[in-house]
């Protein structure tokens, strides 16, 4: 197996444990971690996927997606914070109710 | 006003049930497995779109490959990247604030230390975004610095101040964006397409609105991690 592959085998692997922890929690802080967990799965695959060129150097077109990715990640991880923060304002907590409303 | 975040630990906040969770773990094991099976099956020499960049790399203006991408190739990206900085930082500000976590003045080390690293982080940013035309580096990487910078002047307890945070802020968040979409509008005026740069002077338009990204870049993540409008009344 390459070392690319395997680098790409691992972020899978992130992403699928970020993904179970998404839909197991119920506390909004940890929703937000997994879906960070499982974005820097997505770029690790994204970056070990870019290894596989020919020459010394890396397929740039990847790179520059994953930089525009982080940056975009980092913006949206403010904005899910500032909600929940706002969520435990307005309810108290910042937990999802375990029991849909009927 | 001090809160803690009650993080309750695993086994009490998931309630759900352990066959749900059994189905859950096999369901993603086999999605894991699919996406592992299809990731290994790729061929282990694919070029991708390197041999394309590098043919065009002579017309980009810039010698750095990711560079060139970003900012010439798919320009077009990173504008709209730079829309969704500006509009998370929308979203942060149109929530009402978030109340000050705490009044008290940071402690000596960290007010020494953020006076010592502030201007060096300040002296590397430049450095980055000067090496992106070569090198690793550009308005991304410069931009995280910069705003790292302001993430330790905000938690060494520094403020900007009220003549500054009302319209001078708001030209420096919007400027990255403003620039490149004026620069965007220009280069289709004259006969190109969107973004499409003038051969002779390409290098020197990109480093322009790599200097005026990385500015916008670096406040935005300030701003961001303040969360509230700076001058805003808590509506709480």
């Amino acid at each position: 197996m390459s070392p690319p592959s395997l680098y790409a085998l691992v972020g899978i692997g992130l992403f699928t444990l970020g993904l179970y922890a998404l839909i197991v929690h119920t506390h909004l802080l940890r929703k937000i971690l997994a879906i960070n967990v499982m974005g820097s799965g997505v770029f690790l695959v994204l970056v070990a996927l870019a290894a596989r060129a020919r020459e010394a150097a890396p397929d740039p077109v990847p790179h520059a997606m994953v930089i525009t990715g982080i940056v975009v990640a980092v913006s949206a991880t403010a904005l899910a914070l500032a909600l929940m923060v706002r969520v435990r304002a307005e309810t108290g907590r910042a937990e999802l109710p375990e029991k849909r409303p009927e | 006003m001090k809160k803690t975040m009650n993080l309750k630990p695993m086994t009490e906040g998931g309630k759900i049930r352990t066959p749900l969770r059994l189905l859950l773990i096999v369901l993603l094991s086999a999605l894991a497995a699919g996406l592992g099976y299809a990731v290994s099956t790729l061929s282990s020499q694919a070029p991708g779109l390197s041999e394309w960049v590098a043919a065009n790399l002579e017309s980009s203006g810039v010698s750095n490959p990711v560079t060139a991408v970003l900012l010439n190739f798919r320009g077009y990206d990173t504008v709209l990247e730079m829309g969704v900085l500006l509009v998370a930082l929308l979203g942060v500000w149109s929530l009402g604030g978030i109340p000050e976590q705490r009044e008290s003045s940071a402690g000596p080390v960290l007010d020494m230390l953020s006076r010592l690293l502030v201007p060096v982080l300040i002296l590397v940013a430049g450095y980055l975004l000067w090496a992106g035309a070569d090198a690793p580096g550009g308005a991304f990487q410069a931009g995280s610095v910069l705003g790292a910078a302001g993430v330790l002047l905000l938690l060494a307890g520094w403020r900007p101040e009220p003549r500054f945070a009302g319209l001078p802020l708001r030209i420096i968040l919007t400027m990255g964006l403003g620039l490149f979409v004026v620069m965007g509008i220009v280069s289709m005026l004259m006969g190109g397409r969107l973004l499409q740069y003038p051969r002779s002077f390409a290098g020197v338009l990109i480093l322009l609105i790599e200097a005026a990204a990385t500015l916008s870049i670096g406040m935005t993540l300030a701003a961001l991690f303040r969360g509230s409008r700076p001058g805003a009344k808590l509506d709480r």
